[in-house]
């Protein structure tokens, strides 16, 4: 019995299509483990499975075959009520893609309180949870704004403090940065990593930003509904040539690294983060 | 468009924008009742003087009061002709072929306007002016709550409404982000015949409808994924407290009908 947090066993997933009848696969036969704190970013191109993945994690979407473990209890078992279905989603909380479409309320606290409200927490400690929650995610002075008057970033961050106010064990962003700016983007990968490494969130990212998923401590690539690679960025981008078969770019540093070492020099060290790059090349320098 | 208000909200912090909601509510409700309770002429001008006395402790600008009573001139102005020409009175003033007008007309007609007047100025001092659009849902939920035992879904219609506002302003932002599209490939929303007009919105309302019905069911997953599950064991951040001005308000109401009532009975000048 290994002490995973979240596992999933031979996890498919398919739907009907409308217009033949046939059962379209997704998924076929997942077998994942995170552990309590992990950092973890899934890539894959377009209709790889990524996002169903995510869903089925907190039973947004139900698998049609093989089992999800959360916390050591299988979620995806017929006999969950709707109360154990909330407990999951309490601890497992997701953050959507396009930001006005999750926010509920027309006051930012208010939007924030939404979750708690749901959970039925005592008044008193939902407005404490919500004053958190904003501070965590720097959004104290907007408490009373209402949402359509904030930037794309700022809104992402109050879905996050709404996530947040719920207390989760994990967080999944479904390619929450995909419809910001550069600024807002930035906003939000801060707040991520913020929460990993301050609350010990684990962290599930979907994205198709390689250099957001280059700070990850562990990558998951998806290729039609299989997992194609599993690893550190450096073990998956030191290798890059299954990505660009399954259809992804490789982060610019990682791909610089790789011609250099094909060109025969010796380079020892990460490759993830332009950071990362320059330490590897200064290093050769240096030497 | 980020700039698009909801309701009539006109912030302020007079004592009308600090009662209750839900007692506003009341008093507003009370407050109808009491311009239907008015008969003649002494109980009508407690009435309007009423009136007068909310738009002061609202500090609301006249201008926008004005601006509100505007809007209904043409009501005010057909119902007073109505009542101008067919009420039958006893004390004729001008009798000429079929057109008969009494004195007892001009009166009823002018008390019409009064009673139309002092009730949309005072709703909108007592609700729309002083309470946000979102306060009311709450105060109509939390009032309208012991329907529920009647399995009349009060929190859902609640939920729905709260959506609708937050949403508004989102719409009309892709409205016009549309409108902008469509011109720039050569619509034209302002000349031609008003049926040509009208064709001329199809495309601007196929996209937007589209559009809210991937943003509802995007909206249901998110709400969902908070564990949304309708009003039942559902706790709230900012629980509503009376606090003593709200029953001082109702005492002043209760007084200002128990007036209207007393006043009626003196019996001077017309009745209606």
């Amino acid at each position: 019995m290994s002490q995973s947090w979240i596992r999933t066993e031979n996890l498919t997933y398919s739907y009907q299509d409308d217009s033949t009848g046939e059962d379209q696969p997704v998924l076929h036969g997942i077998d994942l483990s995170i552990d309590r704190g992990e950092y973890i970013a899934i890539i894959g191109h377009n209709g790889s499975g990524k996002s169903t993945l995510a869903k089925l994690l907190n039973l947004v979407l139900e698998p049609t075959g093989g089992a999800i473990y959360v916390d050591g209890k299988n979620v995806s078992s017929p006999d969950m009520t709707d109360e154990d279905v909330f407990a999951l989603r309490q601890k497992v909380g997701m953050v959507f893609q396009n930001p006005d479409n999750q926010l509920v309320a027309t006051v930012v606290e208010e939007d924030v309180a939404f979750g708690p409200e749901n959970l039925g927490v005592p008044s008193a400690e939902i407005r404490q949870r919500v004053d958190d929650a904003l501070a965590m995610v720097g959004m104290t002075e907007y408490a009373k704004h209402e949402p359509h008057r904030l930037s794309g970033g700022q809104k992402q961050r109050v879905a996050i403090a709404g996530i947040i106010a719920m207390m989760p064990e994990c967080m999944i962003f479904d390619e929450s940065t995909a419809m910001l700016d550069p600024l807002g983007r930035r906003e939000v990968l801060d707040t991520m990593e913020m929460l990993h490494r301050e609350k010990n969130i684990t962290i599930i990212t979907i994205t198709h930003h390689m250099d957001e998923a280059a700070r990850a401590d562990r990558i998951i690539v998806l290729d039609d509904g299989r997992i194609l690679r599993d690893g550190t960025p450096e073990e998956i981008f030191s290798d890059p040539e299954p990505l660009i078969e399954a259809g992804l770019d490789v982060p610019q540093s990682a791909s610089l690294i790789h011609r250099l070492r094909k060109q025969g020099i010796e380079l020892p060290g990460k490759i993830g983060t332009p950071d990362d790059c320059l330490e590897t090349i200064c290093a050769v320098f240096e030497q | 468009m980020k700039s698009i208000t909801l309701g009539q909200f006109y912030p302020s912090d007079s004592i009308l924008h600090r009662l209750d909601p839900r007692m506003k509510v009341i008093l507003a409700v009370l407050y109808i009742v009491a311009t239907f309770l008015c008969k003649n002429v002494l109980s009508f001008a407690l009435l309007l003087l009423s009136a007068i006395v909310l738009i002061l402790i609202s500090k609301i600008p006249m201008k926008l009061v004005l601006g509100g009573i505007k809007a209904i001139l043409f009501i005010m102005a057909f119902t007073a002709l109505i009542n101008v020409f067919f009420t039958k009175g006893e004390t004729p003033i001008v009798e000429w072929r079929f057109i008969h007008i009494y004195a007892e007309g001009l009166w009823q007609a002018l008390f019409m306007i009064v009673r139309i007047t002092v009730l949309i100025v005072g709703t909108s001092m007592l609700l729309t002016y002083t309470t946000t659009p979102i306060m009311l849902t709450d105060a109509l939920e939390q009032l309208l709550a012991p329907l529920r035992v009647l399995h009349i879904p009060v929190h859902e219609f609640a939920m729905m409404m709260t959506i609708a506002l937050r949403f508004i302003p989102t719409l009309v932002e892709e409205t016009n982000k549309i409108m902008s599209a469509q011109k720039a490939r050569g619509a034209d929303f302002t000349s031609g015949s008003l049926i040509s007009r009208a064709k001329a919105l199809i495309p601007i309302l196929i996209p937007l409808f589209v559009s809210a019905f991937r943003r509802a069911d995007e909206l249901a997953t998110a709400m969902e994924c908070r564990c949304y599950h309708g009003g039942a064991g559902r706790t709230r951040m900012t629980i509503l407290h009376y606090s003593p001005k709200d029953f001082v308000a109702l005492a002043v109401i209760v007084v200002f009908g128990a007036g209207i009532i007393v006043l009626n009975r003196l019996g001077i000048g017309y009745t209606m």
